[in-house]
């Protein structure tokens, strides 16, 4: 990655060690001739929060099944704090999950579930007692012990899982899916709420989430998969900012994608062309490929800055657009106002539509440009990323 | 909600209309009329049973100094309470073993599952008494309990496929995950399987046994043939009473049988909504 990757990089996460305590070594998991995980090596470091992300299917569940001891690789070791755990069932293994379900026995009270498994350790009565009461106020459900589950929310449901899986002091946490079943207002409250509790207990915590805004929003890592392949493995900011497939790039956020040719590759600047686009792209860095070969140019939406173009105009050349920036023309087609921002789409003149969002930052922003507007998109040289992939 | 009342009733309202309404009353006519006219001839002093002669607790009186028909209702209970045990035991585990794990023949075990309810009992029992007559015959002259032994198994053999499908079904509703959890938080599979999946599988137990009792306590075909002459069973002993003549003494002995499953019915179902409403209220 470049310097300015590693600039994206920097989140306080200072609780995260050095070493290693989850590491799949070539990691393959087939049904039948269906390959689940093919062939992955992954290193997660102790007090990260780390997300396996991807679509349904993808086999990031697999990966953390495997950690919790419920599936069993057909090829390769996984070794927990630097030992190996195949042989071990889970409920041999140092981890504890948090089901997508949450998984709470309905017959029990709050404080029963929380004590199972201190009581399956053998923990002291007393101490049990102590622990269940700390567990339950971590998690802010202090006085809720002798509520059956069906009484509660699914939020304070959920917060029982976690109660009940911390309690027992695992080194790894596994979260499957923790967030899917909560309603998007108690969603935003509850990511927060996960990180700030991962840095109270400072347990390495492994989330797995087909949702890219909620995995870059709470992981400090997040490993993207494809077809049980590990696509990338980078913090939110680079896997973002600096996607290394189209896949990624795809997958995490939104994204202009234009198929073109590397025309120029130089150290300090590139030019690819791209059918779909009047003018060619100008980059401001260089790309490590071969001139002529093929390759995308990835654009987020918010990167583009949109301007009113006088009617009748004559398509800008490179060299009248401002130092650094690329510079389209084309005519609004659709406008969707989501009150905080607005999406447009801009039809080119090679017909090919883009999207840009534009911030509403006073309350007359969305008054500026109406259907069939001709505009100018412009976009600074460092803003898309190029993929060979 | 009264003009919700009085608009005219919808298509599948049928308890609000009166062709409809007709049919069930006279389905409930039909069911409970006898019955309680059984009951309240059950106390007719008359010795014919035909006509009301007045009130009288005499039949009662000489159906508890009836020393075989209380045997024979000693049986009946013996026979029922052991039936139920064993019957819940096995129908538990074949259901979960039906609905947890795949194996060869697994279609044929289900089918054969489901021929002793669907068997007529009458080929039943011919086919157990030439079953204990020939084959296997139970040692006679064993004592109380043993005598019932052969009665025992026949009644296990039709009541278990009865609890297994009630258990079964309650069984389709179990979220896996929850087996899952026990065992992550430490839970050997024994372990997870009396803490996790007995509970939930309770209300089918329950339902279960009240079936398998029922059923064992009122069963005579099965019984009448498997029976050996030593063993007689209260419906089998009311049997041979009405062959001399319907008394009042009859009427009273089944208005004791119709109690008895009546209450042990109630106090099962009672016991399941305990259950599942043990919860304290906040």
């Amino acid at each position: 990655m470049t310097d300015l990757a590693a600039a994206a990089a920097v989140k306080p996460t200072p609780h995260v060690k050095e070493n290693a305590i989850i590491r799949f070594e070539n990691i393959t998991k087939r049904y039948g001739k269906v390959v689940a995980v093919d062939n992955v090596n992954l290193e997660i470091r102790e007090g990260e929060f780390f997300a396996l992300l991807g679509p349904s299917g993808c086999g990031k569940t697999t990966l953390l099944r495997m950690l919790a001891g419920f599936e069993t690789p057909t090829e390769g070791r996984v070794f927990i704090d630097g030992q190996d755990v195949a042989s071990l069932p889970p409920n041999k293994r140092p981890v504890n999950m948090v089901f997508q379900s949450y998984a709470v026995f309905p017959h029990m009270k709050v404080a029963d579930n929380v004590a199972y498994g201190l009581k399956m350790d053998g923990v002291e009565g007393g101490e049990v007692k102590r622990r269940v009461e700390e567990a339950l106020e971590l998690v802010k459900l202090g006085g809720y012990g002798d509520r059956m589950p069906d009484q509660l929310s699914g939020g304070q449901r959920q917060r029982v899982a976690l109660a009940r899986a911390l309690v027992k002091r695992p080194r790894v946490l596994l979260l499957d899916e923790p967030l899917s079943a909560l309603d998007a207002k108690l969603r935003d409250q509850m990511r927060s709420e996960l990180t700030s509790l991962q840095e109270k207990v400072g347990i390495t915590f492994i989330m797995v989430t087909h949702d890219q805004d909620e995995a870059l929003a709470i992981a400090t890592r997040c490993a993207v998969m494809n077809r049980g392949l590990l696509a990338q493995v980078a913090t939110p900011a680079d896997l973002y900012e600096f996607p290394n497939s189209r896949f990624v790039a795809d997958f995490v956020g939104s994204v202009n994608m234009f198929e073109g040719v590397l025309d120029k590759d130089e150290q300090d600047h590139a030019i690819v062309r791209a059918q779909e686009l009047s003018a060619p792209v100008y980059l401001d860095h260089g790309v490590t490929g071969a001139r002529g070969s093929t390759v995308w140019v990835a654009l987020r939406p918010e990167k583009i800055e949109m301007h009113k173009r006088p009617e009748g105009s004559s398509p800008m050349k490179m060299e009248d657009a401002p130092a650094g920036t690329n510079v389209v023309s084309g005519v609004i087609r659709d406008i969707v106002y989501l009150g905080s921002e607005t999406i447009f789409e801009i039809e080119l003149e090679s017909s090919r539509r883009v999207r840009t969002f534009r911030s509403n930052l006073t309350r007359y922003d969305q008054e500026d440009f109406t259907w069939d507007e001709p505009v100018w998109l412009a976009w600074h040289a460092c803003s898309p990323a190029v993929l060979l992939s | 909600m009264a003009r919700v009342a009085r608009e005219k009733p919808g298509p599948l309202e049928y308890h609000r209309r009166w062709p409809l309404q007709l049919i069930v009353g006279a389905t409930f006519f039909f069911l409970y009329f006898p019955l309680i006219i059984l009951m309240v001839f059950s106390f007719n002093d008359s010795k014919r049973n035909i006509v009301w002669q007045g009130f009288t607790f005499d039949y009662y009186e000489k159906v508890f100094k009836n020393a075989e028909l209380i045997e024979a209702f000693g049986n009946s209970l013996t026979i029922a309470f052991f039936c139920t045990i064993i019957s819940v035991v096995l129908g538990a585990l074949t259901a979960v073993m039906l609905w947890r794990f795949r194996f060869p023949g697994k279609t044929a075990v289900e089918g054969a599952m489901a021929l002793p309810i669907v068997v007529p009992e009458i080929c039943m029992g011919v086919a157990m008494l030439v079953f204990f007559a020939k084959i296997m015959p139970w040692p006679s002259g064993m004592p109380w309990p043993f005598n019932l032994g052969a009665i025992i198994i026949a009644h296990v053999s039709f009541a278990f496929p009865f609890v297994a499908t009630v258990v079964r079904a309650r069984l389709a509703s179990f979220n896996r995950e929850l087996e899952e959890a026990a065992k992550d938080l430490g839970a050997s599979e024994w372990r997870t399987f009396w803490d996790v999946l007995v509970p939930h599988m309770q209300p089918g137990l329950i339902a279960g046994a009240l079936l398998a009792f029922t059923l064992s306590l009122d069963d005579f075909v099965i019984t009448f043939f498997t029976a050996g002459p030593d063993t007689i069973t209260f419906p089998v002993k009311v049997y041979s009473m009405l062959r001399f003549s319907v008394t009042p003494e009859v009427n009273a002995a089944s208005t004791i049988l119709i109690v008895v499953t009546v209450v042990l019915t109630a106090v099962g179902l009672h016991l399941q909504n305990q259950s599942e409403n043990k919860k304290p209220k906040p």
